[in-house]
This record gives structure tokens, C-alpha cells and sequence, in this order.
């Protein structure tokens, strides 16, 4: 399990809270535990500091009154239903979903299908994140040769993903 | 286009037929959740916005070849006893029965596929397939789903999956149940233990219909909790394999039953047979509780194998809307349950009685006496 916080490194320090009724865990590395102070996990809502949610009375109504600019949703609605106003809401609520989502389910990274139409763009991604992996590889060992040929990679598939999607896929 | 009288003459294809482990798992079902993109999801949604969905998918569903020929209609067009006789079917929940402006329910003839329109989601698509079926019917409802993607584009983030208005159903958006038929473990008192051990491996068991509700007639629907995080088979897989062992374990209780309680179980078995036959006031739990008597009485040899399909639709026909319907007009409670005992009298009527039980049972000697 990664750190909630760096999302690198292997989480070693394991906490759970119940603020307000609700549970709440957060998952740290070593280095960001010590850089977050965490030695004694009570007196405070500890998740809410460290994941940036709703800390003090100030914020948490400053997050209630956010609201989602395509449906008009605010924090306080999903607080209260449990429920979101519309997909987007997914992306304006982030902040404290993602502990929220490992509560409720087994991971937080969809594994199943994909619609078609996100296929080609997760494909591409894929395939640009090894691409660059393995150019940042090369040229640390200094293979300049490899480099070269990676990049012109990039850009062909780049080319590619744009040709292919020319108006059909906003994302 | 299928009329409402048609779904009621019929029985659905899983009642009538026989699955895999059909004496104790009734039914299959998987249902997909999916939403349209930026537009409110239907619990937050305005009237306009609502219909808009609906204009914009109810084509495409009944264009399906696996839609033709099928029922399809608005739900401010059905009277509240049809809506709640599709809910007694299982073919569209008791939350979108609750719901007016926008929302539809298309199912196919056979009653094995059924697609909601704006309920929680956009999108709830559902295959029930009789006995243990869980992978066929997600297949059924896959090819579905991916007919349905050519012309809607779907709510999808790379991280999250398919988006949902209930966060708890994000990702694959899909929950699996099947229905199981419990009576072993009720009646030796582990069903609660069984329970407990599903719920601590991620797994949910509800009553008949579904969240909140009672497990009436010893049946329990089985289900699975996350949604993401897990690819699609796996999670079907996973299901499987603890339904698997439930119906080992209700097994054995049926055996354990049957060797060392033989006559509390003739007798239950006994007693429901002559209410069933004799009884002139009978309530919903009531006759759910001696219809299971009856099947369990089937699956022990007490009943011919046949009577295992009457009994699943009389599951059905005995719920209080199956009745008004039939009835043509609205019943009371006492006037329901007079009619679904003398319904019952009637269908069971040429039933032989609960043959002498021990010479059915091919591990036994018949037993010297008379």
C-alpha cells in the first residue's frame, strides 16, 4: 500500500480515526509521517490535516459552501445524501474522496472494463508514460543513441493519438 | 410493443426454467450502473434535465435487437399496483417505482433483461437468468452495455471507472446477486452465522427485495459489496465461489436435517402441505414461509422435481399487487389474503400428498413396520 500523501513510497505507518461519527485512515510512509509531525494521533482530527480536508470549523464551512460549476452541487448536499449532483462533481469534490473511496471499496483504481472510446485514450497514455520511463533511463545511462530513437517515439505516437482523435474524443 | 397483460400472463424465463444448483440457487441477476456525461445525475437532475435523458436513451435501448419486441414504458404511465408488480418481479426496484417525470423501464420478452432509465443512475441495467448464472447473465448484460457505449458516451474516469451518482457503486458499477434459497440453515439456526462469515469477506446479504428487507420465504439474495478495484470476472469469481459454499453448507444441513430431525421435518413439511391445501386466509409471510416448506419438500424427494417451477411463480403471484391485478381491482388486506389462499388451493389442488418419505431416500432401507 502507497502513502496517502506522496503516493511513492511503501505506507508503513497505519492510522484510523473517528471524527464525527466517521472513520477515517490514512496510510503514511516513514518520511512523510515524520514530516507531518505524527507521533501522537490524538487531541486533533488527524486525517483531516494531513489529506487537506476539513480541519477547523473555518475550512469545513468553506468546502461546504463549494459547489459544482456544471450542476450547482455543493460539499454540504453529498455530506448530507451521500450521493453526487452529476459526474463532474467527481472532479470539483475531489479533496477526501479518495479516503472516502478506500473505505467503501476493495482498491481505488478502476481494474474493469473500459468503453471504447477511453480505450484509445488510457492505450495512449500507457504507452507515453513507459515511452518516457524509458527515455528518462537512457538518459541517465547516457544512452543518447536510445534516447534519440524514444523520442522520435513520442512524437509518432503523439502524432498518432491526434490524427486518430481529431474531434471525435474531448478527453 | 409487449402490453402490460403480457408480462403478466407470462412467467419470466428464469421462474420456469431450471439453472445450475437450481434446488437452492433460484435466481441469478447483474445489474450495471451507467451515467451520462455533465448532465445532473436523476436524484439531483431538474424535470428538464430528466427528460432530456430519457429522450436521448430510450431510443437506443429499444432499438436492441435484444430489445425487440419488448416492453417499454414511463413510469407516469403505469398505475401504482403495475409499478409495484414489476417491483414484485424484480424487474425494476422499489426506488424507481417511487420516481415520476423522466423515468422508464424497457424489458425484453422474456423478462430476462431490463433497462431503467433514470433511477439512481442514468443507467440501470439488469439480466436475471435462472440457477447459479452469474457469469452468463453478466455476459448478457456486457453485450448490452457495450451496444448501449456506440451511442452514449458514458460517464468514465480513468481512475474512478464508470461514474455513479452513489460513490459506493463506482468503478465497475456492477453489483452481482443471486437468490438463494436457505431453509437448512434457517431451520438448524446457522443462517446468522453464514451471514456474519459473507459480510466479513466484503460480501452482502439482503432479504427478498433487496437493501432493508426482510428475508422472507428463507430466501437471501447474495451479493457483492465493492464494486471497485477489482476487475469484473474477478469479482463474479469471488461470488461464486462463496455461493458455492453456502449451498455446501445448506447441504449438509438438509442432510443433517433429514437424518437426525426426520420427524420435525415431516411435519413441517406436512402441516404447510395441508394449509396450503386447506387454508382459507393466508398472509404474504405466511404463504412465502409455506411455499418454502413446500419447495424444500421437493428438493428432499417429498414432492415430484416438477412442482419446482409452480413454486417459484406462485413466489410471485401471491405478492399483493400480482393479486389486485388479478383481482382487476384494489384489495384490502383481508380480501388479499383470502384470495391468495384460494389461489394457492387452486394451483395446488391436484398436488398427491408428501409421499411416505423414507422409500424415496436411496441411502435407507424402507423401514419394517405396518
Amino acid at each position: 500500500m502507497n502513502c496517502d500523501v506522496c503516493q511513492e513510497n511503501h505506507a508503513t505507518v497505519y492510522l484510523t480515526q473517528i471524527v464525527k461519527g466517521e472513520m477515517q485512515k490514512v496510510n503514511l510512509c516513514e518520511d512523510c509521517a515524520k514530516e507531518k509531525g505524527v507521533t501522537d494521533p490524538t487531541g486533533f482530527a488527524l486525517a483531516d490535516a494531513l489529506l487537506g480536508m476539513d480541519s477547523d470549523q473555518k475550512s469545513s464551512e468553506a468546502v461546504d459552501l463549494m459547489t459544482c460549476q456544471a450542476c450547482g452541487f455543493s460539499h454540504a448536499e453529498f455530506k448530507k445524501s451521500g450521493r453526487f449532483g452529476c459526474s463532474e462533481c467527481y472532479s470539483v469534490f475531489q479533496g477526501g474522496l479518495e479516503s472516502l473511496v478506500k473505505a467503501m471499496h476493495k482498491g481505488t483504481r478502476h481494474l474493469g472494463k473500459i468503453p471504447s472510446r477511453y480505450r484509445v485514450v488510457k492505450k495512449y497514455n500507457d504507452q507515453i508514460t513507459e515511452l518516457k520511463d524509458r527515455l528518462m533511463n537512457a538518459i541517465n545511462e547516457e544512452n543518447f543513441e536510445e534516447a534519440a530513437k524514444l523520442r522520435d517515439e513520442i512524437k509518432l505516437a503523439d502524432a498518432d493519438f491526434n490524427a486518430s482523435n481529431e474531434g471525435a474524443i474531448e478527453n | 410493443m409487449m402490453q402490460f397483460n403480457t408480462i403478466l400472463k407470462n412467467p419470466a424465463e428464469w421462474m420456469m426454467s431450471s439453472g445450475p444448483n437450481g434446488e437452492i440457487v433460484i435466481s441469478s441477476r447483474v445489474r450495471l450502473a451507467r451515467n451520462l456525461k455533465k448532465i445532473s445525475f436523476p436524484g439531483w437532475a431538474i424535470e428538464e434535465d430528466r427528460s432530456l435523458v430519457l429522450n436521448q436513451v430510450k431510443p437506443v435501448i429499444e432499438s436492441l435487437t435484444e430489445m425487440r419486441g419488448a416492453f417499454s414504458s414511463e413510469l407516469t404511465e403505469l398505475t401504482a399496483v403495475k409499478k409495484q408488480v414489476l417491483v414484485e418481479r424484480h424487474l425494476i426496484s422499489r426506488e424507481q417505482a417511487a420516481k415520476a417525470v423522466g423515468s422508464a423501464a424497457v424489458m425484453n420478452r422474456k423478462q430476462t433483461l431490463c433497462v431503467m432509465v433514470n433511477e439512481e443512475d442514468h443507467l440501470r441495467m439488469q439480466s436475471i437468468k435462472a440457477g447459479l448464472s452469474l457469469s452468463a447473465a453478466y455476459k448478457m448484460i456486457d453485450k448490452i452495455d457495450t451496444k448501449i457505449e456506440e451511442d452514449i458516451d458514458y460517464a468514465f474516469d480513468n481512475k474512478y471507472g464508470y461514474l455513479t451518482a452513489c460513490p459506493t457503486n463506482l468503478g465497475t458499477g456492477m453489483r452481482a446477486s443471486a437468490m438463494l434459497h436457505l431453509p437448512g440453515l434457517v431451520l438448524s439456526d446457522q443462517v446468522n452465522k453464514v451471514i456474519q462469515a459473507v459480510n466479513k469477506i466484503g460480501l452482502a446479504v439482503r432479504g427478498l427485495y433487496g437493501e432493508g428487507t426482510e428475508a422472507l420465504g428463507n430466501l437471501f439474495q447474495v451479493s457483492n459489496q465493492h464494486t471497485l478495484g477489482e476487475p469484473e470476472n474477478e469479482i463474479i469469481v469471488r461470488l461464486e465461489k462463496v455461493i458455492k459454499q453456502i449451498i455446501e453448507h445448506e447441504e449438509n444441513a438438509r442432510e443433517k436435517l433429514y437424518d437426525e430431525n426426520r420427524t420435525t421435518l415431516d411435519d413441517k413439511i406436512g402441516r404447510s402441505y395441508a394449509i396450503l391445501l386447506y387454508g382459507h386466509i393466508i398472509s404474504t409471510k405466511e404463504a412465502l414461509d409455506l411455499l418454502s416448506m413446500l419447495r424444500l419438500g421437493v428438493d428432499l424427494g417429498y414432492f415430484s422435481d416438477d412442482l419446482r417451477g409452480l413454486i417459484d411463480v406462485l413466489f410471485m403471484e401471491i405478492q399483493p399487487a400480482h393479486l389486485q391485478v388479478y383481482a382487476k381491482r384494489k384489495l384490502n388486506a383481508e380480501e388479499r389474503d383470502c384470495l391468495r389462499a384460494e389461489i394457492m388451493r387452486d394451483r395446488l389442488k391436484n398436488l398427491p400428498e408428501p409421499s411416505k418419505f423414507y422409500e424415496n431416500s436411496p441411502n435407507e432401507p424402507p423401514l419394517e413396520e405396518d
